[in-house]
């Protein structure tokens, strides 16, 4: 195929970033197209139908399903409250009463003479939607949501934990080779998006959780401990609904790996910025990745809209599997024939020359575009 | 219309889209070439039929043919451009997704798992009166998940009502909405008891897109999967593939419905077991899923292993398996924590290849656990009909075979198909044989294959309208034979004795722990003799000699003294040293 390589990850000062808020069923929309807004703003919202609770009702009088009409003193219809009576059966000259009560408030939307059951829904819940990043509403999508449209800052990472946290934007790594250690934590995190280097241990992410931190960005982690910080394994990679208390994102991936220079670079200049960060990870067609993004009024540099690159001779890549993992690169030959590798598999190359001067033959699958 | 001598079938998987052309020339159907291009069912194209477009285009510029116009494929061929007959399968999208419930788990909520199963879907869960749930907790389960159908069995004709109608009233509380197309209702077919029909339609009739089909357990001692499978196959054309973006101008283009990639694989499987009169297992491993297919005794099964993958869904065969289980398989000695985080860095980066040969061990290394997991679970659900009286013989008591017994017995397995990348696309054919050979361990004679370049889905969508021609191209193009596996059943000690094959003349002697593999060329046939020690089986029963046709490959004859069950030794320098032995025995490299 033309394109058996990875598109690079979007590290960009300037973009203009969209973001679709939709509600998960039809519902109002609150807000119109020009509208400004903030990113706990509330755009539409939905009252999702309540749940269904089933009574056995016959079952509980000890009668018969087809005899339970007689016995109702509710219809179809009917509101009643937690403990109202459903219906009744008596016996014995009246001695003896059974009775079935509601176990929830809500409204008798069946009753079954089959089974002989009754079912009462309960009262709708809301449901919101926010506009998770502060800019301009550039679309309304009636009944379920509407665009948000900004200018700024965006930093996709390669995979993530934890849902959506605003914060702002706090470096503590010394360097983009450093790992971060508990006590490069401050304690004012609080509210912050923590940025590292190359890795971040368990305890260092337990610090910053701790003292109060909604997001932590860094290079990589080790499988342990991020199964230490979630307290169970991930078999799939579809995250972002964690019940975690602090967002995490790794830019690099797995293992302790210097951040690239530009994300790090990046990090610098937005230090103190208010962020909106998502840990959504999702790794299949209609790829879902981690992002941190910093809308500013005045972003500096050219806008650009991400896009996929073009590898070419002179193209810069990031060698992204054993046995140059992590390393930069500048594409020095494309060749057209397939060629054999160590493994033995015969596949598309590209020769790079790597930033400690050496020169590699790599698998075109195994390099990813440094946009610039 | 005249009979059709050019073919063009594409598969729209997930991530890419194949296009194969086939052609009859000088009476004989062959493939002429294959082209592939990125799926383009997902933002920014949204439309499937761009990427069938770039797949198609590739095989325009292979065959140096015209198939396409602007606006779309030729078709009926005129004056040499164009195709005669297009097909298309799909599984892009997330392919089928389905929920399916019925009365008793162990039985017609089980049947409804397999006729969903056989019909291409992904089980999202099985709901059953006797699940071990509470209601509530059922509710909430089939209201958070978004299926695209909903199949509804229980209760023999006759039998239970108000089971049904507790299904039927389950459904009414969630209201659950369907995965694509917000506002549709929900397909929901009915396959249960036919007494019920009235009252399920009473409850469910308005509330969703409710379908009813005959009873798939219209008796406890029979399963009739076939009508429920057929309104699934409908439902998916009706439904899922409409709502799909770029669905409805392929479907235009096709001759004949679009069909979900794993039904037409296994329709494919079906036709060759058919055909060849094999019992065959065939096993189709992606990035994602596992699918295993099975004709055993005539009867087909189908099982996807929705989490089981080697690139997407790698870390869950890493959290099924343990990592003590893939690195049995290395031949060196590993560090668990980096196999750790190397399969962690595969998962997020899925399309990267392995550059080293101690990366590609390790990737084959958690395939042969993905291919065990997903074969024990098939194991599992291919089996006889549970809770039917049997009238059993002496022996079958004495040997405590119960009804629900597994319909896969790998002793009487013909022939085993593999394919998916880490098998079609092994950088050395051995390597699929041994993987396979570790992963299924199949026992007397058997015979390997692999899918050459994964054209199975357009063969199975072909059969069904010129299976002659899907059996051609299946038999010369699609099948690369490996060879066949001699495995007595059986356990010794190291280096004792486990059976004797004599063949053209020669004799070899095999012992245990040993692995062997002896050259016999593709399209070679040789008469053999093979007789077991005492207390080993061939196929005939311990220490009895069998006679029969061994059949060659690119691999060869492969002797697999190493028993049944495979004794794997503890030691991890021990360990290592007999896989060592096994890949030196096929000749493939032993040092990283």
């Amino acid at each position: 195929m033309a394109t058996a390589y990875t598109p690079g990850l979007t590290v960009s000062r300037s973009v203009t970033v969209r973001k679709t808020r939709r509600l998960p069923l039809p519902g109002q929309v609150l807000v119109e197209a020009g509208a400004r807004v903030e990113p706990h703003d509330v755009l539409a919202r939905a009252e999702l139908p309540g749940i269904m609770r089933t009574v056995r009702a016959a079952e509980l009088l000890g009668q018969d399903p087809a005899d339970l009409p007689q016995y109702l003193l509710v219809k179809e219809g009917d509101q009643v409250e937690k403990g109202d009576v459903l219906c009744r059966s008596t016996s014995f000259f009246g001695l003896f009463k059974n009775e079935c009560r509601a176990p929830v408030a809500g409204r008798v939307e069946m009753i079954n003479p089959v089974s002989g059951n009754i079912g009462i829904r309960e009262a709708p819940s809301p449901v919101e939607v926010t506009a998770y990043i502060r800019g301009t509403v550039s679309e309304v999508l009636p009944r379920e949501g509407a665009v948000v449209e900004a200018q700024g800052a965006l930093i996709q990472g390669i995979f993530g934990v934890g849902g959506e946290r605003i914060g702002r934007i706090r470096v503590v790594a010394q360097g983009p080779d450093r790992d971060v250690s508990p006590e490069d934590i401050p304690g004012d995190v609080g509210g912050c998006v923590v940025v590292g280097g190359s890795g971040a241990g368990l305890g260092a992410i337990r610090a910053a959780a701790e003292k109060g931190a909604v997001g932590f960005v860094v290079g990589g982690v080790v499988d342990e401990d991020l199964i230490g910080y979630l307290g169970h394994d991930i078999g799939v990679a579809i995250t972002g609904q964690e019940p975690v208390p602090m967002t995490l994102i790794l830019t690099e991936g797995f293992g302790s790996l210097r951040m690239a220079d530009r994300t790090w670079e990046l990090f610098g200049e937005l230090e103190g910025e208010t962020a909106s960060i998502n840990g959504a990870t999702q790794i299949r067609a209609g790829v879902i990745r981690p992002e941190v993004i910093v809308p500013r009024d005045s972003a500096a540099g050219e806008a650009v809209t991400p896009g996929r690159g073009v590898l070419e001779v002179g193209s810069t890549i990031r060698i992204i599997r054993e046995p140059n993992f992590g390393m930069l690169g500048e594409v020095v030959d494309l060749p057209a024939q397939l060629q054999t590798v160590p493994s033995g598999a015969t596949v598309r190359v590209l020769v790079a020359r790597l930033t400690d001067g050496r020169v590699v033959t790599v698998p075109r699958a195994n390099v990813e575009l440094i946009e610039k | 219309m005249s009979e059709p001598t050019r073919i063009l079938a594409t598969d729209c998987g997930s991530t890419t889209t194949k296009a194969i052309l086939i052609e009859k020339r000088e009476g004989e159907w062959r493939l002429i070439c294959r082209g592939e291009a990125p799926t383009t069912v997902e933002a920014p194209y949204d439309d499937v039929t761009v990427g069938v477009t770039n797949a198609v285009r590739e095989v325009e510029e292979l065959a140096g043919l015209t198939l396409m116009a602007d606006n779309g494929l030729l078709h009926p061929a005129a004056g040499g451009r164009g195709v005669d007959l297009y097909l298309s399968t799909s599984s892009a999208g997330g392919g089928l997704q389905m929920t399916v419930a019925g009365v008793v788990k162990a039985m017609s909520a089980e049947s409804a798992e397999r006729a969903a199963l056989g019909a291409g879907a992904i089980i999202m869960d099985v709901i059953a009166v006797d699940d071990g749930r509470r209601d509530w907790q059922k509710i909430e389960r089939i209201r958070s998940l978004r299926p695209d159908m909903v199949l509804v069995s229980g209760g023999t004709d006759g039998g239970t009502v108000s089971h049904l109608v507790d299904i039927a009233e389950m459904l009414v509380a969630a209201d659950p909405r369907p995965r694509l197309g917000g506002n549709m209702k929900l397909p929901v077919i009915y396959a249960g008891n036919r007494d019920a029909r009235d009252a399920v339609r009473q409850l469910l009739d308005g509330r969703v897109d409710l379908r009813i089909t005959e009873n798939l357990r219209p008796q406890l001692d029979r399963e009739d999967l076939y009508p429920a499978r057929e309104a699934i196959h409908e439902l998916f054309l009706q439904h899922v593939m409409q709502q799909a973006p770029g669905y409805s101008k392929l479907s235009s283009w096709t001759d004949a419905g679009i069909m979900s990639t794993p039904n037409a694989v296994g329709k494919m499987v079906q036709t060759a077991a058919e055909q060849l009169g094999v019992q065959v297992l065939a096993v189709d491993i992606g990035g994602a899923t596992t699918d295993v297919f099975s004709v055993f005794q005539g009867i087909y099964n189908r099982t996807v292993s929705a989490n089981l993958g080697m690139s997407y869904s790698i870390c869950n065969v890493l959290a099924e398996a343990g990592v003590e289980n893939i690195v049995r398989w290395l031949p060196f000695e590993a560090d668990r924590w980096s196999i750790r985080n190397r399969l962690r860095n595969k998962m997020i980066r899925p399309t990267t290849i392995p550059e080293t040969l101690e990366d590609l061990m390790v990737e084959q290394a958690v395939a042969r656990e993905a291919l065990r997991l997903a074969f024990e679970h098939h194991k599992m659900l291919a089996r006889g009909l549970m809770g039917v009286q049997q009238t059993r013989t002496v022996g079958e008591m004495l040997s405590q075979a119960q009804s629900g017994a597994t319909l896969v017995d790998m002793m009487r397995c013909d022939l085993i198909i593999g394919s998916g990348g880490v098998l079609s696309h092994a950088p050395r054919r051995a390597e699929a044989a041994l993987m396979m050979l570790d992963a299924y361990q199949p026992e007397g004679v058997t015979r390997l294959a692999v899918d050459s370049i994964f054209m199975m889905p357009q063969l199975g969508v072909l059969s069904t309208m010129l299976p002659e021609a899907a059996t051609a191209v299946f038999e010369r193009d699609c099948l690369i034979r490996l060879g066949t596996v001699v495995a007595p059943a059986g356990t010794g000690r190291p280096g004792g004795p486990v059976c004797t094959v004599s063949f053209g003349g020669r004799t070899e002697s095999l012992n245990c722990g040993e692995v062997r593999v002896l050259p016999l060329a593709e399209g070679e046939r040789v008469e053999a003799e093979i007789v077991p020690a005492k207390g080993w089986d061939a196929g005939a029963g311990k220490g009895k000699a069998v006679r029969g046709v061994l059949e060659g490959g690119v691999v060869g004859l492969i002797l697999d003294g190493r028993g049944r069950p495979m004794a794997i030794p503890a030691e991890p320098a021990e360990r290592a040293a007999l896989m060592r032995r096994a890949r030196q025995a096929f000749g493939l490299p032993e040092e990283v």
